[in-house]
């Protein structure tokens, strides 16, 4: 690296700022635009080419909009949730490896810092629930706590057994020790563990869970709830809960990139890996999508259960499993 | 928290520990202005008191002071997502006062809207119920299907909700060939279409844990609360107004009444699905069996003046059984009307089979009775 090391910091900063703002902006964009391929229509066509530019539109009236704290709230801790949310989701990124030397931090704990700041949003939007002084809003701080309880042991099981796969927290060591071709992929490495799939979809299913996506949006729920926790946000307070929401699955997206799929490993050994890196999380992000617009919202106990009775004891079982493949091979 | 607990806290033996959450009359899950006051412990629901009136509108006192054909129109009103049944109650009432008889034409076409009515109507609950549960693509591909049967309504009445298309002894104007030939097209595009929807939606596991088991509505509150429609058959009752007492010509035709006996969401959720193809087939039939012939009966009075008495008439609307009582002193407005609503009383049923499930639960339980609110005001 030719920079010095403060303006190097400095340079991934407002990349990475700026990296969060575009993908909240875009990612909603496709979002619509893929909701509506799904629902036979053709989303937003209005604001510039193929509605490129509804995500500026809406983020300018967003800005434009009065801040109301609605009377009887708590005024700090209702300012406060918004940046609850969002910084942890900037601090994660800082750890990601987006090429081989395209990571604004090398941490060897880098994935004991992300599931750290990861479980912090949570954090926020029981704030932003609970200072709303909305009954609505204390009822979906409520399921909050407790889904995020419920699923970040499935996924910190799933992290463990990665971690004695891979036998280390360093997020760049983990993706060179999948180098080669795909089979070398955590996620097809069966010879150390053969449930290895299964494995990245309880993560995948806990990351969705996580970041409150549909089918597990409990916090929003906006059929039953009105839109939980945000319902008495308005204008950019909102703004910035529906960014992080973005931000955050960009996240689990590129946690789930680097610990199963390769990282910014090519599988065929051409092209930069900072473009093998964005196409494979952007695929995820795309499932993540699709699967929103797909299916129905569980029931808030069925939820529950499917992470006591079901995903828990198979984390459990893959993680024995894999501590005594490691032991005996 | 078991129900025992629940009862115990409802029926002042417990400590009260609840808050009361106003669901409405502006929230997404009524469809529309009904509130309904739930006390909550948690997310457990200990009492929910629906309370309707915001929509009212007067409509069987604006019955006694308008004529008998300046009252058609509303009737398109009151339901609006059924309109054509609720038209053929009241222009049935008041033809069995008056004693017209309708030519055999206009009876077959007045079913064969009817029922493309009735598919409509449950095409919008289908969508509407699914947003309800939290899946949004089933509503766009609902609405599609409803588009068709829209513009063929169009087509007839000119106009795409209100209809006002029957008329005293017939119909406002014959039905020509786009329509017949339309409607032929869509009976053979919507049965795959159903098919669709069983492998996608109905079979989809989450749905089905959602609405297995939830909201059990017995035959004896059904009874109670004179529940009908789709909510007594999904109780395992074969109640329908088309079979019990049959009307119009609907028993020139073949068709079975779903019944499913559990009495969950899901049992209304199947009763209506199976509803639609059992429309397609009536609406098959009949569209085979039309006779020529003129559409209106001949010399109707222009000033109507029903001989005094009471006169009911009954049809099976989409959301249940729907029935007109006109009280005529033979002058040229009625005297009273009576509308017999099915989502008033299907409403009745929430406040005690709501008590002590979950609000998400009982919202799937709203839905699965398929409330129209100006049904429940009117």
């Amino acid at each position: 690296m030719s920079l010095p090391e403060p303006f190097r910091l400095l340079a991934y900063l407002l990349g990475i700022m700026a990296f969060v703002g575009l993908n909240a902006a875009y990612l909603v964009w496709v979002e619509r635009k893929g909701a509506g391929r799904f629902q036979r229509r053709p989303g937003p066509t209005e604001v510039g080419y193929a509605g490129l530019l509804q995500p500026i539109a809406d983020a300018v009236k967003l800005l434009t909009k009065q801040v109301i704290v609605p009377p009887g709230a708590d005024a700090t801790l209702f300012r406060l949730a918004p940046v609850v949310v969002l910084a942890p989701a900037l601090m994660c990124l800082a750890i990601i490896p987006f090429g081989p030397h395209l990571v604004a931090r090398e941490i060897n704990v880098g994935l004991l810092l992300l599931f750290a700041f990861g479980s912090i949003n949570v954090m926020a939007i029981m704030i932003g629930g609970w200072a709303s002084r909305n009954k609505y809003a204390i009822i979906s701080a409520a399921r909050v706590v407790s889904q995020d309880v419920a699923y970040e042991i499935p996924m910190l099981l799933v992290v463990i057994t990665m971690l004695m796969v891979t036998g280390t927290m360093d997020l760049n060591q983990i993706v060179r020790q999948q180098a080669g071709a795909f089979w070398n992929w955590n996620l097809f490495k069966l010879a150390a563990n053969p449930l290895m799939p299964v494995t990245f979809v309880i993560f995948y299913i806990c990351m969705l869970a996580e970041t409150n996506r549909a089918p597990f949006d409990m916090a929003e729920a906006e059929s039953e709830l009105v839109a939980g926790a945000f319902t008495e946000y308005a204008g950019m307070g909102f703004g910035v809960f529906f960014m992080a929401e973005y931000a955050n699955i960009v996240v689990g997206c590129a946690v789930a990139t680097v610990l199963f799929l390769g990282g910014w490993q090519s599988p065929i050994g051409i092209l930069p890996g900072a473009f093998w890196f964005l196409l494979k999380l952007y695929a995820l992000v795309f499932s993540v999508v699709w699967v929103r617009w797909t299916f129905p919202r569980t029931q808030f106990y069925g939820l529950l259960n499917l992470s006591w009775k079901i995903l828990i004891p198979i984390a459990l079982f893959t993680l024995i499993l894999s501590s005594v493949m490691l032991k005996l091979f | 928290m078991t129900t025992e607990e629940i009862m115990a806290v409802a029926q002042g033996k417990a400590p009260n520990e609840t808050f009361v959450l106003n669901l409405g009359p502006q929230h997404p899950a009524t469809h529309g202005v009904l509130r309904v006051k739930l006390t909550m412990d948690g997310e457990y629901i200990t009492r929910a008191e629906p309370v309707p009136g915001y929509i009212h509108r007067m409509q069987e006192k604006m019955g006694e002071n308008r004529t008998w054909a300046q009252y058609l129109p509303n009737t398109s009103r009151i339901d609006y997502l059924s309109a054509m049944a609720y038209t053929h109650g009241y222009v049935g009432a008041v033809e069995r006062a008056a004693g017209i008889q309708v030519p055999p034409r206009a009876e077959y076409v007045r079913v064969i809207t009817s029922e493309l009515n009735r598919i409509s109507s449950h095409l919008v609950w289908f969508g509407a119920f699914l947003l309800d549960l939290g899946g949004f693509t089933p509503l766009l591909y609902a609405f599609d299907d409803r588009e068709k049967i829209l513009d063929l309504l169009e087509g007839i009445t000119g106009s795409r909700l209100t209809y006002s298309y029957y008329r005293f002894g017939g119909l406002y104007n014959d039905v020509d060939e786009d329509f017949l030939g339309g409607t032929r097209e869509f009976v053979a595009q919507m049965r795959p279409r159903l098919g669709m929807y069983r492998t996608l939606v109905t079979e989809n596991i989450i749905l089905r844990k959602r609405l297995e088991g939830i909201g059990v509505i017995t035959p004896e509150q059904c009874r109670k609360y004179g529940a009908t429609g789709p909510v007594i058959r999904g109780s395992g009752i074969a109640y329908d107004v088309r079979k019990v007492e049959p009307y119009s010509v609907y028993a020139d035709f073949e068709f079975d009444i779903p019944v499913f006996p559990e009495g969950d969401s899901m049992a209304r959720y199947l009763v209506r699905m199976e509803e639609m193809g059992q429309s397609l087939r009536i609406i098959e039939q009949a569209l085979a069996k039309l006779p020529d012939g003129p559409v209106m009966a001949e010399k109707v009075p222009r000033v109507l003046k029903p001989p005094a008495g009471d006169y009911c008439y009954a049809v099976e609307a989409a959301r249940g059984r729907f029935a007109v009582l006109v009280v005529s002193d033979n002058k040229e407005m009625a005297y009273r009307i009576k509308l017999r609503t099915p989502s008033f009383s299907n409403l009745s049923l929430f406040e005690e089979v709501s008590q002590g499930m979950m609000l998400p639960d009982a919202l799937a339980l709203m839905g699965s009775l398929d409330l129209v609110i100006p049904d429940i005001d009117r």
